[in-house]
């Protein structure tokens, strides 16, 4: 089937060639080296303050999502307001890359109206320094894409919450801390926990944003897979960009593991 | 009692009220000020005032229109090419080998926990033999981008395919004499057109949006020259990133309108697999 040969020729020896040029050093022969390189301290910091970013980003807009999509939920079913906000959020899940970097640029960069309002008013954020182009402007970024996405994972999780469940609990003596905490928490929990995951998966590949965001330094582990494989940066070391590949795809599979796991386990109630 | 009851549950619905409205006016301003920052500083004079020439400089950059260019070619060579491999095979598979249609939907699925910048690594050796050995023009990434966009196409058409009897369909066009290709062509695409629509219009979208790739395996398609134009000029180039955006904005629109028609879809071609809906989006 020319299906599967074309999936051969375009997705599978991709990954072979990864899997095997990791282990190859510059004269193709068989090395370690490559995985041994990732303990060099740029990579590791990188791995970390992706990880770093993405927790954050995963939390923050798991959070901020949830409460959201539980303002959504509180309100009419097939209400203007929640049909807006489902496909508006659907769109924005998607907008991501150079137009979301341009948009926070235009906006709280350092010509953008926001800053020049704020200035004017005695309110400079950018008075130690500017740090929309550095970690914590990526953080604000990845929030955009994150609080949108967890809101279309979470709303059917919510959605799955029935009313009689709390009237049962009001009719047993109970408050709303007490529903909260032992009907509607624990029942939500693991969807929360499974949309973390994912949204932690969805920050720790991005690349576009970072890159179109960030000119000086490759904070991020996608941007040093970027510059050890183009020769643009550094030294050419495409067995060391594999290897960092690598690095990439077992954590974001093993996140990817763990999110499948919650979700049956979710599935049981919702 | 009742009266008090009454009472604790208005107050209760006044504060959830309130919340929802704070909630939504809060977000309303996250998500709605940098787009509209992005209008007001492609039109913004140097001395404050407003002014279109930015928006009117666009086609004075030579670079920025051929880029433009590639992009819309390359959005229409890879709908085509995803179409043409996707449509046909899933029919048969549904018809004829339903044990491969796992597989198929692995495969179909791997691209999202596959991150790009991944996948451009495995790629790039082939595009360098690709380029020296084939062709160097910027249209070869369409070879990526039919596997970048298949996750998406694939849920577009299953859902299409699962709403219809394509077996029954199949079956009553075969016996009246049809071979295999009007049966795709007249019988099978005629009754999924909706969701032929919507598969096509993500892949413009997402082509459209594509950086990571092309970036790193050297061609200018429209995204990485926003990124260098942006260097140089930012009015121009915050001006064609919201016509693209407005553009992509279109689109997606046009796929919840569309969406948004009643049919029978069948939730578990989304849900069994256990990968997330937008995990490889071209971010």
């Amino acid at each position: 089937m020319p299906f599967l040969a074309y999936v051969g020729f375009f997705l599978v020896l991709p990954s072979v060639i990864i899997g095997i040029g990791a282990f190859l050093n510059a004269d193709n022969a068989f090395t370690l080296d490559n995985f041994r390189n990732l303990s060099r301290s740029y990579v590791f910091k990188a791995t970390i303050d992706t990880t770093v970013i993405s927790a954050i980003t995963a939390l923050l807009g798991a959070s901020l999502g949830a409460i959201l999509a539980y303002a959504i939920v509180t309100g009419s079913p097939n209400g203007l307001l929640r049909r807006l906000t489902v496909s508006a959020s659907g769109v924005l899940a998607q907008f991501g890359g150079v137009t979301l970097a341009f948009a926070f640029i235009a906006s709280i960069g350092s010509a953008g109206f926001v800053y020049l309002f704020a200035k004017a008013h005695g309110f400079d954020y950018y008075a130690h320094g500017i740090w929309l182009f550095d970690i914590p402007g990526l953080d604000l970024v990845y929030l955009y894409f994150q609080i949108p996405l967890m809101v279309l994972v979470f709303l059917p999780a919510l959605d799955g919450i029935k009313p009689q469940w709390r009237e049962a609990a009001e009719s047993l003596g109970g408050n709303t801390w007490h529903y909260w905490r032992h009907v509607a928490g624990p029942l939500l929990f693991p969807a929360f926990l499974g949309a973390v995951l994912l949204l932690f998966a969805n920050a720790f590949s991005a690349y576009a944003t970072a890159n179109a965001l960030i000119n000086q330094g490759q904070p991020v582990l996608a941007q040093q897979i970027a510059g050890a494989m183009s020769s643009e940066v550094g030294a050419f070391e495409p067995g060391f960009a594999k290897a960092i590949a690598i690095e990439m795809i077992i954590i974001v599979t093993l996140v990817t593991i763990l999110y499948s796991l919650l979700q049956r386990r979710t599935a049981r109630w919702l | 009692m009742a009266v008090a009851a009454r009472s604790i549950h208005q107050t209760r619905r006044i504060k959830l009220q309130v919340f929802r409205y704070v909630v939504f006016a809060l977000a309303a301003i996250f998500f709605l000020v940098p787009l509209g920052a992005m209008i007001e500083f492609s039109t913004r004079a140097n001395n404050g005032s407003r002014t279109l020439e930015y928006w009117q400089s666009i086609p004075k950059y030579p670079d920025l229109t051929d880029a433009i260019f590639a992009s819309l070619q390359l959005a229409l060579i890879t709908s085509i090419a995803m179409l043409v491999l996707l449509v046909p095979t899933m029919v048969w598979v549904r018809l004829k080998l339903p044990r491969l249609s796992r597989i198929v939907e692995f495969i179909c699925l791997l691209p999202l926990t596959i991150p790009a910048i991944v996948l451009v690594v495995g790629l790039f050796p082939m595009y360098l033999w690709l380029n020296t050995n084939l062709s160097d023009s910027i249209l070869t990434l369409a070879f990526a981008y039919v596997v970048l966009v298949l996750p998406y196409c694939y849920r577009a058409i299953d859902a299409g395919l699962g709403a219809i009897d394509v077996k029954t369909l199949s079956e009553a066009a075969r016996s009246l004499g049809a071979n295999w290709f009007d049966v795709i062509w007249r019988v099978i695409v005629p009754n999924i057109s909706n969701a032929i629509l919507n598969a096509t219009l993500l892949s413009v979208a997402l082509v459209l949006g594509e950086y990571t790739i092309a970036n790193n395996l050297l061609y200018n398609n429209l995204q990485v020259e926003l990124v260098h134009l942006g260097r140089d000029n930012a009015g121009v180039s915050v001006a064609v990133a919201v016509a693209s955006l407005l553009f992509a904005f279109v689109l997606l629109v046009a796929i919840a309108f569309i969406g948004g028609r009643p049919r029978r879809v069948r939730p578990e071609a989304v849900t069994t697999v256990g990968i997330g809906p937008t995990a490889g989006s071209p971010r």
